[in-house]
């Protein structure tokens, strides 16, 4: 797994809660730094792969980890 | 990247319709979108201070209900007395389970991130709603202020 500045736990929560806090932490970064989401809503695997083409912000990884889905997200 | 406008009308006042709008609108600010919602009619009920929204399955065949009660409860059931705050409860219960936002902190974030909401003067005027009863910063006007944003909206629609 590579490095990420931040970690963002959104485990739990539902539609569309993963991409609303996953904005608000990458507003506290640095352009280039990058955010790490926990997130167990099957819907966030497309959702963040939207979120990145609309955003600019780069969706380095994405895949899955002890039955979670794991983001790396890369600040534009 | 230019940013692209969102313009929401907000017609209903359930628990359940009183989630797409608020949905959308803090979604697409987090996507970098310019919102704005106007709420009319029933609507104005998602501006209040406390909301109190109930949801029902009276006229709603759509609705699932727990132990497929839907299939052998007579319609007359739902129309007991307490049965909608026993589904408003319900609903609320299955929402909180399964990790859905409450609508307080939905429009909590909208507000947070932007979403401009405008409250129609004429529904206030003819329900005698009390302007103090409605959240703060919440603006209103007409059918005009509405097109003025949506004018120029790329998405607009009608919940």
């Amino acid at each position: 797994m590579a490095d990420f500045d931040q970690e963002l736990d959104a485990s739990g929560l539902n539609c569309p809660l993963p991409i609303l806090r996953a904005k608000k932490a990458i507003a506290g970064l640095e352009s280039g730094q990058v955010l790490r989401i926990i997130a167990t809503d099957p819907g966030s695997v497309k959702d963040f792969e939207a979120f990145a083409k609309q955003t600019g912000n780069e969706l380095m990884e994405s895949g899955e980890e002890d039955g979670k889905f794991v983001f790396m997200m890369k600040k534009a | 990247m230019e940013e692209k406008k969102l313009a929401i009308i907000a017609t209903k006042g359930t628990l359940d319709w009183a989630y797409p709008p608020f949905i959308l609108a803090s979604t697409a600010a987090a996507l970098g979108y310019e919102v704005q919602i106007f709420f009319t009619f029933y609507g104005l009920q998602l501006v209040k201070k406390d909301l109190n929204l109930k949801v029902s399955s009276l006229g709603n065949p759509g609705m699932p209900m727990p132990m497929a009660m839907d299939k052998w409860f007579p319609v007359a059931f739902q129309a007991l007395p307490g049965m909608e705050s026993m589904m408003t409860s319900m609903m609320k219960k299955k929402m909180k389970d399964k990790g859905v936002a409450s609508l307080e902190e939905l429009r909590e974030l909208s507000a947070e991130a932007e979403v401009k909401m405008v409250a129609c003067q004429m529904t206030v005027d003819l329900f005698d709603m009390n302007p103090a009863d409605f959240i703060d910063d919440l603006e209103f006007g007409g059918a005009a202020t509405f097109f003025e944003f949506a004018g120029d909206a790329d998405i607009t629609m009608y919940i």
